[in-house]
């Protein structure tokens, strides 16, 4: 997906946060794939820290 | 006063649902106080404050859900924490529907359908930048609607979305407009051949509604975030627009409106401007320069003129016919106080309006500072610190209107009116009904508005703006127009000298 393919191709978009927004979306009759999104590692920092490091070493 | 508690644990729910819960309950007959917040540090401290905060709750974390009721009495506590639960746990199940699948990751998502393309980032700000990233790193579009993304983030966000010819849109982006669907707070506009690039949301929405009422529609509306042309960012994702809008065959005129760029970043700008071959109007709100447009209604009003090969000239609004009897017809022994007090939920509208008012009435006070004249922009973060942002939730700022209404000190009591997707189904009648009640008790001030929105918008233009005006407020067709009218109520000269 590049700048063009905006152009050409169906927006398809994926939602990540207030669903308020996916709800919009759809009335629109856009695509939208809404996440059950939650704060990672339970919201706490120094696991979330642990867990980026671990993801920087996967990669 | 009795209060009832619960912690739901590993419920996370999103803040404008929370808020939205709350705000339902907290109508009921014999509440007084609700809060339903997910456990994070910041939170606790609100619910400290509010002094609803117990023992128990002390170890909930940010997945966990947090409902607190103040009521007259205990049972009705309970009864009402009792009623928010049961509803949070049908709504969790009713979304569960397997027609309706619903990922728990963006990798999750993207595995389950690879053809997405864009992806909208409104989580808390400490984890949009993560997400961000790696969103671009899927190849996806990104409107990063999260805001309190550190600048260094954001300067790295825009050079992966750059390398990758990707838009990343924000941070703090509230309104785009991609091929025709709205991202975000959106009016509903035509699709059609203006392009607008633009710093963050009211200020794109409303020059998009204006130009739909002109009779002229959006091909892109991409929203570049406030920062963009700051000396940090360098105007990364505006240059990186324009690029886009030079090469689309729908766009056939650019509009970019935000407050004027960094001294550094300006000759880019106007470079990058030089070679853009087509037509464009330029709307740096606060900057001197005579080939700008002054106001976001220029702005529009330009864009419109050259599409139909005519050149525009704003006229002096102090000079047109009627104007001064018009204002003797709504008061006729004047203004009630000396002092304009602006109550706004759009941040470009409120900042517009300032610097209005400053040239004509000399200093405006912001947000806290005190003074004659006084703009304060309702959807800062100052004001927003669990609460909904009035563009979602007129019900604060109503209060606040019913307190100006009630303040013999003023002349003028100035707001917008935001309509569109993603704000309140019915913003005018909280406010209007706040305003009468008001002028039954006492003597108000002046109150002058002005709509953001379209005859397509779900609340219907006209409805909204004859609930105001059934309520006494003057309307007037834009912002810019609003407060140059707000002015001339309370320094009637500005008339005489036109």
């Amino acid at each position: 997906m590049n700048m063009k393919d905006l152009r050409n191709k169906q927006l398809r978009v994926v939602n990540l946060g207030l669903e308020i927004f996916a709800d919009e979306l759809k009335n629109q009759n856009v695509p939208v794939t809404h996440v059950r999104w939650r704060p990672p590692a339970g919201g706490k920092p120094h696991l979330l820290e642990i867990l980026e490091k671990l993801e920087e070493l996967d990669k | 006063m009795p209060l009832a508690r619960l912690v739901l644990p590993s419920f996370y729910q999103d803040s404008v649902k929370l808020m939205r819960l709350a705000r339902e309950i907290g109508k009921k007959k014999g509440v007084s106080e609700v809060a339903a917040l997910m456990g994070t540090p910041a939170n606790h401290e609100i619910l400290l404050q509010a002094g609803l905060a117990g023992d128990g709750e002390a170890d909930a974390g940010p997945n966990d859900l947090v409902l607190a009721v103040e009521a007259d009495t205990q049972e009705l506590a309970y009864e009402v924490i009792e009623e928010a639960k049961a509803f949070l746990t049908q709504a969790r199940v009713a979304g569960g529907d397997e027609s309706d699948f619903s990922p728990s990751s963006l990798a999750g998502a993207l595995a389950a359908a690879p053809e997405l393309n864009l992806a909208m980032i409104s989580v808390p700000g400490a984890y949009a930048a993560k997400e961000a990233m790696d969103a671009l790193r899927s190849g996806l579009h990104v409107f990063l609607f999260s805001d309190n993304v550190p600048v260094d983030d954001e300067v790295a966000l825009k050079r992966e979305a750059i390398q990758r010819d990707l838009l990343l849109m924000g941070p703090d982006c509230g309104t785009a407009y991609i091929g025709g669907a709205g991202l975000g707070f959106t009016n509903a506009v035509k699709p059609g051949r203006v392009g607008c690039i633009a710093a963050s949301g009211t200020g794109l929405q409303a020059v998009a509604a204006q130009l739909d009422a002109l009779g002229e529609g959006i091909s892109h509306g991409i929203g570049v975030g406030g920062r963009d042309l700051s000396a940090e960012v360098g105007g990364l994702m505006t240059l990186h627009a324009l690029d886009f809008l030079a090469d689309d065959p729908e766009t056939e005129i650019v509009a970019l409106i935000s407050k004027p760029p960094d001294a550094e970043v300006l000759p880019k700008i106007e470079e990058a401007l030089e070679n853009f071959d087509k037509p464009h109007v330029v709307c740096f709100l606060g900057a001197a320069n005579p080939d700008w447009a002054e106001t976001l209604e220029d702005a529009g009003q330009a864009v419109a003129a050259i599409l139909k090969g005519e050149s525009y000239k704003p006229e002096n609004f102090f000079s047109q016919t009627g104007l001064k009897e018009k204002i003797a017809s709504i008061r006729p022994e004047g203004a009630a106080g000396e002092g304009i007090l602006g109550l706004f939920s759009g941040g470009t509208l409120a900042h517009e309006s300032r610097l209005i008012l400053e040239g004509l009435l000399g200093e405006v006070s912001w947000n806290e500072e005190a003074g004659r004249h006084r703009i304060l922009d309702l959807g800062d973060d100052r004001y927003t610190v669990g609460r909904p942002h009035p563009m979602i939730d007129p019900e604060s700022r109503a209060e606040m209107v019913s307190q100006a209404a009630m303040d013999g000190s003023l002349g003028v009591v100035l707001f917008d009116v935001m309509l569109g997707r993603g704000s309140a189904q019915d913003p005018a009648s909280p406010l209007a009904r706040a305003i009468t009640e008001a002028k039954e008790r006492v003597r108000t001030p002046i109150i002058v508005a002005s709509v953001v929105g379209t005859a397509d918008d779900p609340q219907d233009l006209d409805a909204q703006v004859r609930i105001l005006e059934n309520a006494g407020v003057v309307v007037l067709p834009s912002n810019a127009q609003a407060a140059r009218f707000a002015a001339a109520l309370v320094k009637p000269e500005l008339i005489e000298n036109a």
